[in-house]
């Protein structure tokens, strides 16, 4: 390891401009003669609109336009698309229901965007949207996920009859009742993962350009994918043709799943640029987006887990209804099934599995993958329903746990899955031995002592990342592929341009990147320049989700490399009169086997630009692409184990310690993959602990629309965070990575909702363990016993 | 337009301003100083605190014209003479930041955290005190491992 190689603490090269204000963000933007964008969303959960009449907002103080789904409609827009086809068990296609960009005909959700209002200012934009007049006819609306399904439910779209978007399966159903038949054990629990708000700091934003003289937009927008936004605006919704449509993402801050989305906002402002004639611009209040950004999680679950009489597992039996919301957003289809119903294994060894899940529209924000998508409902399902069998048994459940854990590589899941290596047993082993666990007796002992309830949870955490290969993501109906690109630009004075198809929004790639082609290239981290985010200089690329750019986005740079040096090596040998074969390449130079000649990278860089002394027929220059294809998922996994103190006069929840093992693979900056856990825990605790997105299941008004009612984990709510890693190779990339990016999140509210169960001795609780739910749990405890 | 004059980051500055006009929007919109930024529409993030007159206050809760004669001093004034503050140099060793959107308040908010309780400010403490921050990425962590590490180096 070189300094500031793989596997070094090195110093974020981004943090500079971070630190003393000069981020780049996308409201940091400004054009010449840009105007102001302020959407009229829908006051209304469910709702026909009758008319909409602009006429006297129009003559408002600064209006420049004002346009509305009509207008859309007639320049042939196209509407908002759904990327992952899902078929039903029946193998009947799922049903979609359209999503203009600006509503037409209906509104299907508080907010939902009417109308766009353009001004010179954002304070006119905002006044004249008071004076633009909707006459709505409004309708009951189907609110709650449970009960979006029923008979005489209000119908959010036409096309799915039920509210139903699918029906999906996934495993062997007669396997699994058979295991369930003659089980000496079998632990059922009902389950409600609760809904989330994704709440990046930085407020999702957009400017839309269109330059007349070359029919050419540029949008500028808070995007994790900026090319994938490209091609769904180009190719699906039809704004502007690929070529003539640059994206740039700048400075992101954060995204969380958030910003994967082609939402109705960028949208609108990139086609309304052409009709205004200037650009547009526009950010989001924070109270749209609580009402607009897509929301995560929102499954209602039972799950039935057979065991025979020393715990052995037979087999796991799960149904879910997922809340998709009112319209199908970009990846919402994938969520609740490949990336749910593929995990619930778990790090176990369970002969039969048979998952169903119904997705539903109901009439409130659209939901899609929010950090862990799918996965931590998974985890939270297996996690959960194993400590409880747990207790039903009497068993210690990180025996129990032991007693079940897959142990032999590759192993095939009854849910499609092929786990590539691991090591279960030594995060556990880690992870109890770092909490003491031994020692928890005592310490809950002292915490009665002093009037409080302690509790310990477990969570024994599998996931997967990168999703791959293409191929096989196309057959279960990703509509793209889910590759890298990389392009690696050697300078002629020798450092180093690389353009990745990957996006930074807060995950350190210009440091991490830059420390992969240190290593490759026996170069300087301060020599390499990390390029993305901008499809005018990165050809092609598909973005930063999904614990996806260690894995792949950097193997792709990895592949780069390699060519890079494949050529000059080819060039090294000719200057210095050797066969390519006695080239050796070590630490940033060029040196023939057994002799003192050598040509630093530099040299032969300049050298292969210079192109006077270059192998005959060879190419001037040095720059090489790849696009790295993984062979399979990466499976990150590990355990988690939290314990807490509950007061049981007040119901506060204190998380007193927080041990995390983690086996990521290779790690190429341990400070940054401890970030990205510590970030992790603290949106599981969050999750867990705090948040909660509520709906008014009468109205569909958004009752937690804001800080004030919308709790965010704060810096008290979490405690000093224990990390440790224990290391297992990914085969299926170069540099073995399995991704750190979610792996918190995932594991997070299962540990914590484990504790507080123990703590508490009931045998469920909804999340957030707020202290109004811990209270009612305990009294309907005392309730119960009395 | 009532006409509002303050010194920034060291420098006077004056300007005709809407009434209704954010110390932050000011800040942002007619001096360009971009590094103040804006979370929220409820003055809970804490992304928009600089110093006013020498303390942390919410800029989105300001109005331009209650700043009238005031000293401001926003992210972009730290660095003096591009030497890094103590706080920022922290924030950086620490790993205290990562898509850095709350970062500016969040040094802003520390450093007056650090003038009111000297060098012996402690985690408990510094949690407590973050309430009118929030990050969405770091699980505050590094951040208060940041603070701590910079009230030492400042004291
Ligand atoms: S912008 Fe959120 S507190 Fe000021
Ligand atoms: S670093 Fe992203 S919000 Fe704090």
């Amino acid at each position: 390891m070189t300094d500031t190689g793989i596997g070094a603490r090195v110093r974020r090269k981004e943090d500079k401009r971070f630190i003393t204000g000069h981020g780049n963000y996308t409201d940091d933007i400004n054009l010449a003669r840009q105007t102001y964008a302020y959407f009229l969303r829908s006051p209304h959960a469910h709702a026909t609109i009758n008319s909409i009449d602009t006429a006297e907002a129009a003559k408002a103080p600064g209006v420049l336009g004002i346009f509305t789904g009509d207008d859309l409609a007639a320049d042939s827009i196209g509407g908002l698309i759904c990327g992952w086809l899902i078929h039903s068990k029946d193998g009947s296609p799922m049903n979609a229901g359209g999503h203009p960009a600006l509503a037409q005909g209906k509104v299907r959700y508080v907010g939902n965007e009417v109308a766009v209002i353009v001004a010179e200012t954002h304070a006119q934009a905002k006044s004249a949207a008071e004076l633009v007049d909707v006459d709505y006819s409004v309708h009951d609306a189907a609110v709650d996920t449970g009960s979006a399904q029923a008979s005489g439910a209000p119908q959010v779209h036409e096309e799915a009859p039920n509210n139903t978007v699918y029906e999906f399966g996934l495993g062997d159903e007669a396997a699994t009742n058979a295991a369930f038949e003659g089980a000496a054990h079998v632990t059922e629990l009902d389950i409600v993962n609760n809904r989330l708000i994704p709440n990046a700091m930085e407020p999702r934003a957009a400017i839309g350009a269109f330059d007349q003289g070359t029919d050419a937009y540029t949008l500028y927008t808070t995007s994790q994918n900026p090319h994938v936004a490209r091609l769904v605006l180009s190719a699906f919704i039809g704004v502007a043709p690929e070529h003539k449509l640059r994206v740039v993402a700048p400075d992101v801050g954060g995204g969380f799943g958030s910003k994967i989305f082609i939402y109705a906002e960028e949208t609108v402002c990139v086609w309304a640029s052409k009709k205004i004639g200037r650009p547009i611009k526009w950010v989001a209040e924070r109270s749209e987006s609580f009402q607009c950004d897509a929301h995560g999680r929102d499954h209602v679950t039972n799950a039935k887990m057979a065991l025979d009489k020393d715990g052995t597992m037979l087999g796991l039996r799960v149904k879910t209804i997922a809340n998709m919301g009112a319209y199908l957003s970009t990846f919402s289809s994938a969520v609740p099934t490949y990336l749910y119903t593929t995990l619930l294994s778990g790090q176990y060894n369970i002969p039969a599995i048979y998952a169903e899940v119904d997705a539903v529209f109901t009439n409130t924000a659209p939901v899609d993958a929010y950090r862990g998508a799918g996965r931590p409902e998974a985890c939270y399902v297996i996690e959960r329903i194993v400590e409880t069998a747990a207790r039903e048994m009497g068993l210690d459940p990180a025996d129990l746990r032991r007693k079940n854990f897959v142990t032999e590589f590759p192993h095939v899941t009854p849910v499609i899955m092929t786990y590539d290596a691991g090591d279960y047993h030594a995060s556990i082993d880690k992870a109890c031995e770092m909490i003491d666990y031994s020692g928890f007796g005592k310490r809950k002992a002292a915490s009665e002592a002093a009037g409080k309830l302690r509790g310990l949870g477990f969570s024994a955490y599998i996931e997967a990342c990168g999703i791959a290969p293409s191929a096989a993501v196309g057959s279960l109906g990703a509509g793209v592929g889910l590759w890298e690109s990389a392009e690696v630009r050697v300078n002629p004075t020798g450092n180093v341009e690389v353009l990745t198809g990957s996006h930074s929004h807060g995950q350190g790639h210009e440091t991490t990147f830059a420390q992969l082609v240190s290593d490759k290239l026996g170069i300087p981290v301060d020599q390499v320049e990390i390029v993305h985010g901008d499809t005018d200089k990165v050809q092609f690329g598909m973005g930063t989700y999904g614990s996806r750019s260690g894995a792949v986005g950097m193997s792709a740079v990895y592949q780069a490399c390699d060519k890079v040096v494949a050529k000059a090596q080819k060039v090294a040998a000719h200057v210095m009169e050797a066969a390519e074969g006695d080239i050796e390449f070590k630490d940033g130079s060029f040196s023939v086997a057994g002799t003192d000649k050598s040509m630093a990278f530099g040299e032969v860089a300049l050298t292969a630009y210079v192109a006077h002394n270059i192998p005959e027929g060879m190419e001037p220059g040095l720059k090489e692409g790849a696009f790295f294809d993984p062979s399979n998922f990466t499976f990150p996994a590990g355990c988690h184990i939290c314990e807490v103190e509950v007061d049981p006069d007040t119901g506060v929840t204190q998380v007193v310690d927080w041990v995390a093992v983690d086996d990521f693979g290779t790690v190429i900056n341990p400070m940054i993959v401890e970030g990205q856990v510590h970030g992790g825990i603290a949106q599981g605790v969050g999750q867990a602990l705090t948040e909660g997105a509520v709906y008014d299941t009468e109205s569909g008004q958004l009752l937690t629309g804001s800080y004030m009612d919308y709790c965010m984990p704060r810096a008290v709510d979490l405690p000093e965070l224990r990390l440790a890693f224990t290391e297992t190779t990914c085969p299926s990339n170069p540099l073995g990575i399995k991704g750190c990016g979610e792996a918190g999140a995932i594991a997070a509210p299962a540990a914590l909702m484990n504790a507080v169960t123990d703590a508490l001795g009931v045998a469920d609780m909804p999340m957030p363990a707020s202290p109004q739910n811990v209270w009612a749990a305990l009294q309907g405890a005392k309730q119960a016993a009395e | 337009m009532p006409s509002v004059s303050m010194k920034v980051n060291g420098s006077e500055v004056s300007a005709d301003v809407d009434a209704r006009t954010l110390l932050v929007e000011y800040l942002r919109s007619d001096l360009g100083l971009t590094g103040t930024h804006v979370g929220c529409d409820t003055s809970q993030c804490g992304a928009c605190v600089v110093h006013v007159d020498g303390k942390a206050v919410k800029s989105c809760t300001l109005l331009a014209v209650q700043a009238e004669g005031a000293e401001v001093t926003t992210i972009e004034g730290m660095a003096a003479n591009g030497d890094l503050h103590p706080m920022q140099e922290a924030f950086r060793e620490h790993h205290g930041l990562q898509c850095g959107f709350c970062t500016p308040g969040m040094i802003m908010a520390a450093t007056d955290m650090v003038a009111r309780h000297g060098k012996d400010l402690d985690e408990a403490t510094i949690r407590r005190e973050l309430e009118g921050n929030l990050c969405r990425c770091t699980g505050y962590h590094n951040i208060v491992k940041a603070i701590a590490a910079a009230a030492k180096a400042m004291g």
